[in-house]
């Protein structure tokens, strides 16, 4: 693995410009035409606009955006799934958009796997041969291959099944046979394009929380794919929003939530529930004056948690704690301002200023 | 004078028309005025069709249109032995299958054939009415000593057939994978599919000595090869897109991709383009006795030829039993293949 501070996916500049010659298009859009322009006057569809991230290993990135944001389109790049237009994509280093036949195989097959909403599992084939599809394209012989794959059927959840078929599982074991698939594989990037998004709510939140546990343990790069901002929130480490194929605004959740750039985040943001997302070391103040106080709590337990800890009582102060040591101060006065957003309406002056 | 001679003195052809002119041997047409005697060449009646003949009258130049017809004879006269050349060792090995069959088929005793084809049937469909009635109707067929000719019809059958999946399958995926030759290939198909069947049969009689086997070998495959290639090309493009992109994201290669999700997905499509193709053959292979195919379809022709009426029918019922039991033991087939592989 390299290096913790150097990002192992770098995006830069990529654009994707669907249509006839979207090479002859790309210096208007280059430019900065609008979406609607490019439409109208040249007829192709701007997929992605100048797209710059970073993605940390052992991280979770979420790509957050509503349909026709782009950002299917924009996790299909990574290997390669879709032809960019231009732009570059460096895993370690090494540049995607270079890659050969061959080489972006050898990618596909053993640095990156993927989930897909959909599942995507092959129907004529039992849950143990799809977990174990990724090593049989590989060439590992059966035995090892298998193994490999009960493995990681037995820590999705799924032992016993094994010898079933897809169309036999419900919506939510089939998926946990996508992630199966996508671990038998052993890559250390998985990129999961609206995983959950298919799954009834109460599997979907089974499903994240099998997801933070294996990343808990296992420590992949994930990038994953949502239009569900409460799944977004629970899930990154850093976030990404994308509307109409541009990067609106990125980078850690909490600080998205308390300072939106954009008043199409504003909007986003007013309707979730605000206790459950937001964290104590977001909402304290720093540092540990004398304020007398009720008890410790986590740096990263959710003001929800707060709040019950406190009894509904506004007068009380907890001690914030990080790794057994004091970090600062949460009163439970900042916890309920916190839990009113800031007026959309003032908000979006703020910025306009 | 003809009626369109006005259009080839304004155009100022006559010259061109008239210049070298020599009188053809006489139509049908002039012969029987002749005979009336009238005089075919006056313009009288109404205004023909500017069809060839017609403007023939008026224009010497013009060719008649069993100019043509005789033409194209000529033409196949002409290629006919560079033709044979390439095509007869290509089309060998078709007789030598078809006699190999009909030999091997008629050679081994009954009671060992029989009980085999039996077996053939439980082990493509594992269906117990089914085998049921494929043994009936072996016993019914020998009972009324048709069974032999039968045997002869299944030979051809079974040879033609697995010569058209043989080549089918492979055109099927082939244009699948490339839209021009899918644009070129179904006009194609759409000939073979929509050409009567006997017409199958006059370039064939040019090509090849009526006495081979290959002649009805060809027809019949051409024929019959049809719905293998179609649907092989319609299942392998409905192959669910997202299982299409889940195998580029783990990085199959094409001939993965092909043999471990394309065929297995479009098998049923294949299989039912299978069942197809031995219909069409049964079908064909009647019209071959024409052309010396033996089997039932020699008794069908016999029936006509001779007014045989009980011959005729007797034979009939014989092909439609085959039909049924082909159909049923195919059907058989793909219903155990599509229960075991689809997810819906």
């Amino acid at each position: 693995m390299t290096n913790v501070n150097e990002p192992q996916i770098r995006i830069r500049g990529l654009y994707k410009i669907f249509g006839a010659s979207p090479e002859r298009v790309l210096p208007d859009v280059q430019k900065g035409m609008s979406k609607a322009d490019v439409l109208s006057d040249l007829r192709h569809v701007v997929g992605l606009r100048d797209i710059n991230i970073d993605m940390y290993a052992g991280k979770t990135t979420v790509i957050m955006g509503l349909s026709g944001s782009g950002k299917s389109t924009l996790i299909r790049h990574l290997n390669r799934l879709i032809e960019p237009t231009t732009g570059e994509i460096l895993i370690d280093g090494q540049d995607v958009m270079k890659m050969g036949q061959a080489e972006l195989r050898e990618l596909r097959q053993t640095r990156m796997s993927m989930v897909f909403q959909k599942f995507a599992l092959l129907p004529h084939r039992s849950v143990i041969d799809n977990a174990a599809m990724p090593l049989e394209v590989r060439g590992v012989d059966e035995t090892e291959r298998l193994n490999e794959a009960r493995k990681w059927l037995a820590r999705v959840g799924l032992e016993g099944f094994e010898a079933s078929y897809p169309h036999e599982l419900s919506g939510g074991m089939q998926q946990r046979v996508g992630i199966a698939r996508a671990l038998t594989s052993n890559s250390d990037i998985m990129l999961m394009d609206e995983a959950f998004s298919a799954l009834d709510p109460l599997i979907r939140t089974d499903m994240q929380n099998l997801l933070l546990e294996l990343q808990e343990e296992l420590h992949k790069t994930i990038i994953f794919i949502t239009h569900d901002l409460d799944e977004a929130l629970k899930l990154a480490d850093h976030l990404v929003i994308l509307k109409d194929g541009e990067i609106v605004q990125q980078g850690e959740p909490q600080h998205i939530l308390m300072h939106p750039e954009d008043p199409y985040i504003i909007d986003f943001i007013s309707d979730i529930n605000r206790a459950r997302v937001l964290r104590a070391r977001t909402v304290m103040k720093a540092g540990a004056d004398g304020i007398p106080v009720a008890g410790d709590v986590d740096a990263d337990d959710t003001l929800e948690h707060v709040i019950a800890r406190s009894e509904g009582r506004t007068d009380q102060a907890f001690r914030v704690m990080r790794d057994g040591e004091t970090v600062g101060v949460l009163t439970m006065t900042d916890v309920v301002r916190a839990l009113v957003p800031a007026d959309p309406s003032q908000e979006r002056q703020a910025v306009a200023v | 004078m003809a009626q369109y001679d006005g259009v080839f003195n304004a155009l100022g052809l006559r010259e061109w028309c008239d210049a070298d002119k020599v009188d053809g041997p006489m139509t049908m047409a002039q012969l029987l005025a002749k005979a009336q005697g009238t005089n075919p060449d006056e313009a009288s009646g109404p205004l023909p069709f500017p069809s060839l003949d017609a403007l023939h009258e008026a224009c010497g130049r013009i060719p008649q249109t069993r100019d043509m017809t005789a033409g194209l004879e000529r033409f196949f006269l002409d290629i006919k032995d560079n033709l044979k050349l390439v095509l007869d060792p290509i089309t060998q090995p078709l007789s030598w299958m078809l006699d190999g069959a009909l030999w091997l088929f008629t050679s081994i005793p009954w009671f060992v054939l029989i009980p085999m084809l039996i077996a053939l049937t439980w082990f493509v469909s594992r269906s117990r009415p089914v085998t049921i009635f494929v043994a009936l109707s072996f016993v019914f067929l020998g009972a009324i000593d048709h069974l032999e000719v039968a045997i002869q019809t299944l030979a051809i059958i079974f040879v033609c057939t697995g010569l058209c999946v043989l080549f089918g399958v492979p055109i099927g995926i082939a244009m699948s994978k490339n839209d021009r030759l899918q644009k070129g290939g179904i006009p194609v198909l759409d000939l073979l599919q929509t050409l009567p069947t006997f017409v199958y049969l006059i370039p064939l009689i040019f090509l090849f000595s009526v006495t081979e086997s290959k002649l009805y070998g060809i027809a019949i495959i051409l024929y019959a090869i049809v719905p293998v290639i179609r649907l092989t090309d319609l299942g392998i493009r409905l192959v669910d897109k997202d299982v299409i992109e889940a195998a580029d994201a783990f990085g199959m290669t094409s001939r993965q991709k092909l043999f471990k999700v394309e065929i297995p997905l479009a098998l049923p499509n294949i299989m039912a383009g299978v069942n197809q193709t031995i219909m069409m053959s049964l079908a064909m292979v009647v019209i071959a006795s024409l052309v010396s195919a033996p089997g039932l379809g020699v008794l069908v022709l016999r029936g006509i030829r001779n007014l045989e009426i009980g011959v005729g029918l007797i034979a009939g019922l014989g092909i439609v039993l085959l039909a049924v039991m082909l159909d049923r033991a195919s059907k058989a087939a793909l219903a155990r293949v599509d229960v075991s592989r689809s997810s819906r």
